[in-house]
């Protein structure tokens, strides 16, 4: 059973007990190209299943970054505030946030990995 | 959607594409910072094919061109170029543009892609009283960039056109080993050396090729717009709009208001001068990492919106977040803090001068 979940908009939660370490996929990075920036919340914030919590910005353009699920940040990935283009190198890797989940059956509404691989495939046509 | 003739090669160099203007154009190719530095350290090239081009001709051309833009071109020695305006009658710019003049009744106006069908309707419209013709040849030329401190050598050596004796925003007509007719500058849009080919699209493309083998970096226009902003030259579209004068976007020194007695817009700019200018194109240094993107709110220290962000960008050369901005005059001033608006947080900023970076022209 894996333990990774996908939001169509590109974000992944990969969980642990009852934590989910909240960041954007491979494909989404490879489609961003060099990140520059990465704008968290901080933490101890609260988000919202859905809505967006912070963006990322490529040179070109900034994309916002929507919660896989809801819940209280535990911590953001600090690493990425003087190195954000750690999240191209290894994206999974790298997490943005990781939060405490407030209700984790919002997962069974996120897409599995086949599910989002068959995503970015229709995307690309 | 409208494609230039390199088109194809773009699509197969595998760009990243975007529609711009009306056409489908390539954004980058190996990475926009890559083709930003080539340029800034060595040569690139660019597909500016997109750019519209209007041919003024007639025994009344010089007076009439006099009439439509900001500069003055009466001065100007044939095979020198200038850069202005055209200014609708409240002062604000309906594009920004390049003269080439090659003799007072025979000038060559490169305009903005976006404002390609608004421009040639505005020129015909103020034709009247003029013994002048105006023909949109934009469909008849296509437009190579070629920019950085290796482009004279480039030209030379890579397309065997010699350019060594030609100083900045000057241009002449030469014939291509094809025998067409073509125009090259010395101009450009990066803040570095470089040139500007006007050739018919097979030309343009047999050059891009030729270039393509040496090696030159093929650019796109995410690097174009990296490239001009660092240099402090405004878009039209971000500081440069029909409500905004040339004395608020800091370009007063192309609006001849002393040298020449009239031209649209002149009166507007003369009593916006006595009045006082309202607003004003800054710069703006951000504290912190965030980066201040178009449209974006200005704060003053007390939080009140008091402007908007014309284009924003982390400087790639200078890797500090930086920003271009329409603030009011009185909040205008080096040094002066302010604050910028990033989604749900708000970072002071200071007022600095908008040429970021130095441009490295040959004079």
């Amino acid at each position: 059973m894996s333990n990774i979940y996908y939001l169509p908009t590109h974000e992944y939660a990969r969980v642990e007990g009852n934590v989910a370490y909240i960041g954007i996929s491979a494909y989404a990075a490879a489609q961003l190209g060099n990140v520059v920036y990465v704008d968290m919340p901080e933490t101890g914030d609260d988000v919202e299943a859905g809505e967006d919590f912070g963006a990322i910005e490529s040179v070109k353009a900034a994309s916002d970054l929507f919660a896989p699920v809801s819940g209280a940040v535990v911590e953001i990935n600090e690493e990425l505030i003087d190195n954000p283009r750690l999240v191209n190198e290894d994206p999974e890797a790298h997490w943005i946030i990781k939060v405490e989940m407030s209700d984790p059956s919002q997962l069974d509404t996120l897409l599995s990995p086949e599910a989002y691989a068959a995503h970015c495939e229709a995307e690309k046509h | 959607m409208k494609t230039t003739p390199l088109h194809s090669r773009h699509i197969a160099a595998g760009a990243v594409m975007a529609p711009f203007a009306g056409y489908d154009m390539p954004i980058s190719y190996r990475g926009i910072e890559e083709e930003h530095r080539a340029v800034r350290s060595a040569t690139g090239m660019f597909d500016v094919s997109h750019m519209g081009e209007v041919h003024i001709t007639g025994p009344q051309a010089q007076a009439y061109v006099n009439h439509i833009f900001s500069g003055d071109v009466a001065p100007l020695a044939p095979g020198q170029v200038v850069y202005g305006m055209m200014l609708n009658e409240r002062g604000g710019v309906v594009d920004d543009l390049l003269v080439y003049k090659r003799s007072a009744e025979d000038f060559f106006l490169v305009i903005n892609a976006s404002n390609i069908d608004k421009d040639v309707a505005w020129m015909q419209a103020h034709t009247d009283g003029f013994q002048a013709m105006v023909d949109d040849c934009s469909e008849r030329w296509a437009e190579l960039a070629i920019q950085g401190p290796g482009a004279e050598d480039v030209m030379l050596d890579v397309l065997g056109i010699d350019c060594r004796d030609m100083t900045f925003y000057t241009f002449r007509d030469i014939i291509l080993p094809s025998g067409a007719s073509a125009i090259v500058s010395r101009t450009g849009y990066t803040g570095e050396d470089g040139f500007e080919l006007y050739a018919p699209a097979d030309d343009i493309a047999a050059a891009w090729d030729t270039l393509a083998s040496a090696g030159v970096e093929p650019c796109g226009l995410g690097c174009r717009d990296t490239l001009r902003f660092e240099a402090g030259l405004p878009l039209y579209g971000d500081e440069l709009t029909d409500d905004i004068t040339p004395l608020e976007a800091g370009l007063g020194m192309f609006a001849k208001t002393a040298a020449k007695p009239s031209f649209i817009g002149r009166d507007a700019l003369v009593a916006q001068k006595e009045a006082g200018v309202p607003r004003k194109v800054v710069g703006l240094e951000i504290d912190g990492p965030a980066i201040a993107r178009h449209g974006y709110a200005v704060l003053d220290m007390d939080g009140n919106a008091v402007g908007e962000v014309t284009t924003g960008y982390r400087s790639i050369t200078m890797g500090r977040s930086l920003a271009m901005a329409l603030v009011p005059a009185g909040l205008a001033a080096e040094g002066t803090r302010l604050q910028v608006q990033v989604r749900r947080k708000v970072f002071p900023a200071t007022v600095v001068k908008k040429r970021f970076y130095t441009p490295k022209y040959k004079k």
